[in-house]
């Protein structure tokens, strides 16, 4: 029978991501409640030393496979070094967090585990004894409970959802040889071009400020940006901004565009259609600022100004400057 | 050239989706069906390898009789043939069911490189196109947003968070694609009428020699979460609103 709820950590440049903390937090909150285990696997070069860390988030034990084929991260290396240790102890729940390497190294599993996966939820279960995921599907617009009639049931955790809680674990590591055969490896990283330009990720970012149709143009968006500065915050935008060519393709957040959980979401001059909605509803808190007492974005903010943006914007900035002076 | 892109027909994103009372599913009246947008990119990269290396273009659909609409789309845009498989143990399966079905179409078929679209729209689940290259022994790149080939060497840039990667592999793989990497071409109207005598095969899971094994399913389909009624700040003084937001959001929500 297939016990032990694992999870496949993510690091990035020798540092965790923090999807992985929030991912075994998750994972010892199911264990409690199924009087199970909970182990992480952990795949990278140099990484062994890491590895430990783990135990904080509540992680009983930290496999880990150490070759310099693991960094960097390959579909091919780490999905057979995972899909090894994974059929050898046999989990009953495997977590991964849907950043897009989790994303990616999660569907390649698929395969190779002949198991389910529910891909970037927001909620988990336990149904008579059984992982339950909860996951958006159609733009959010509706969501779906998943069932699993395989094991290990995998589910990817969409990032800044999932509290992260300190429980101390022994994090006891063992080391595994991942038994990578060079002909199996068939991608490889050619070269890793970082965003230089200082701009926080939004897929990471705590608060982000975001403008429409509605700044009129990309002359306006410095206003955006000197409030996300004050804030410390990252500057998105939506669709139409984007196709308008006023902020660039990455910068987009909704349906085709990133999917964002901020602790805060700051809609500037956005209607609020439903692709927009499907790529941040997961946000804490969405204040909204509209010219128009129709847009459909006011029905999701907790916080709503339906005034001149223009005016309001430079506002908010003074008296957020004040308060975090 | 043996190119193959796989697409599927779902709601249009503009469609009003109603729950089923009994959560079983959705209520599919009235909706408008359109091919996955994201597939519509892997159908237009087919189509320019096509026109640069010479070759055809085969499209391969999972879905029910209304699924031959979205392939003859794609024939309309260039493609030369299509494969339709219907059977209702696997149409609306999980990501495992349907890679095995079009698994099955493919392995005899020559093929080179394989396109499917990042994930669907409806579903949003975005694991087909890696099982499938897992199942057939191929590499796989997903989320691709440029992609040059050279002989059989590949190299395909993804996103990443904060960076760009480029991956080196070779042919055949499966590529999954994602918005920006080209821009779909529209169906001319000599398109669709020489798209209509196109050959589609539609075989049944028996004919590919499959039998459904779901590994995990929608077993409710819930309206999302209710989200708390909030607040629309009073009074004509942008500057007093703007001043009693970043209290509420200081004291009430806690977030700055």
């Amino acid at each position: 029978m297939a016990k032990g709820v694992w999870i496949v950590a993510e690091v990035r440049d020798g540092a965790y991501r923090k999807v992985s903390f929030e991912i075994a937090s998750a994972a010892r909150k199911l264990a409690d409640e199924l009087g199970d285990e909970v182990c992480a696997v952990l795949c990278g070069s140099g990484i062994e030393g890491k590895a430990a860390e783990l135990g904080k988030y509540g992680v009983d034990k930290v496999y880990v496979a150490d070759n310099a084929a693991l960094e960097p991260y390959t579909t091919d290396a780490h999905a057979a070094a995972v899909a090894k240790i994974v059929k050898e102890k046999a989990p009953a729940i495997l977590l991964l967090g849907a950043s897009v390497q989790g994303k990616d190294l999660s569907a390649r599993l698929v395969g190779k585990l002949a198991t389910g996966l529910a891909t970037d939820c927001t909620a988990l279960k336990i149904e008579g004894g059984k992982l339950v995921a909860v996951r958006p599907m159609y733009a959010g617009k509706c969501f779906g409970e998943v069932a699993f009639e395989a094991a290990p049931a995998m589910a990817t955790l969409r990032p800044n959802v999932f509290p992260i809680v300190e429980n101390a674990k022994a994090g006891a590591v063992e080391k595994f040889d991942p038994a990578l055969d060079a002909g199996q490896l068939k991608t490889k990283v050619a070269e890793i071009a970082k965003d230089t330009s200082g701009k926080i990720e939004l897929t990471e970012a705590n608060i982000i400020v975001s403008g429409g149709r509605g700044m009129k143009g990309p002359e306006n968006f410095p206003l955006l940006e000197e409030l996300a500065k004050v804030l410390g915050a990252a500057v998105g935008a939506s669709r139409a901004a984007v196709d308008a060519g006023w902020r660039p393709a990455t910068d987009q957040v909704g349906q085709t565009g990133k999917t964002v959980s901020p602790n805060l979401y700051i809609a500037c001059g956005i209607s609020g259609a439903i692709q927009h909605l499907a790529g941040m509803s997961s946000s804490k808190f969405i204040v909204a600022i509209n010219k128009d007492p129709e847009a459909p974005i006011f029905q999701r903010a907790d916080y709503g100004i339906v005034d001149d943006l223009f005016k309001v914007v430079p506002e908010i900035t003074t008296a957020a400057k004040k308060l975090l002076a | 050239m043996n190119i193959i892109a796989c697409v599927k027909q779902v709601p249009d994103t503009e469609t009003l989706i109603k729950v089923k009372p009994d959560g079983s599913g959705i209520v599919e009246d009235g909706i408008k069906w359109v091919m996955n947008p994201y597939d519509e990119f892997g159908v237009e990269e087919a189509l320019k390898l096509k026109e640069k290396l010479g070759g055809d273009v085969t499209i391969v659909s999972v879905g029910p009789a209304r699924a031959m609409e979205t392939i003859r789309t794609a024939l309309a845009m260039g493609a030369e043939k299509g494969i339709h498989i219907d059977d209702p143990s696997l149409n609306g399966a999980d990501a495992y069911t349907t890679a095995q079905a079009l698994a099955a179409a493919i392995k005899g078929l020559p093929c080179d490189i394989i396109f499917c679209g990042q994930r669907a729209i409806d579903g949003d689940v975005g694991q087909v196109g890696s099982v499938l290259a897992d199942m057939l022994g191929l590499p796989s790149v997903t989320l691709v947003t440029k992609l040059e080939i050279a002989g059989t060497a590949v190299k395909a840039q993804k996103a990443i968070e904060g960076a760009t990667v480029t991956i080196e592999t070779s042919l055949p793989c499966v590529i999954t694609t994602q918005k920006g990497l080209n821009e779909p071409r529209y169906a001319s109207l000599p398109g669709i009428m020489k798209a209509k005598k196109k050959p589609v095969d539609v075989k049944n899971a028996a004919a590919i020699g499959v039998s459904a094994a779901v590994k995990a399913k929608v077993a409710k389909t819930v309206p999302p979460p209710a989200r708390a009624p909030g607040k629309i700040l009073q009074g004509d003084d942008p500057a007093l609103k703007a001043q009693e937001l970043v209290k509420l959001l200081r004291e009430e929500a806690k977030v700055i």
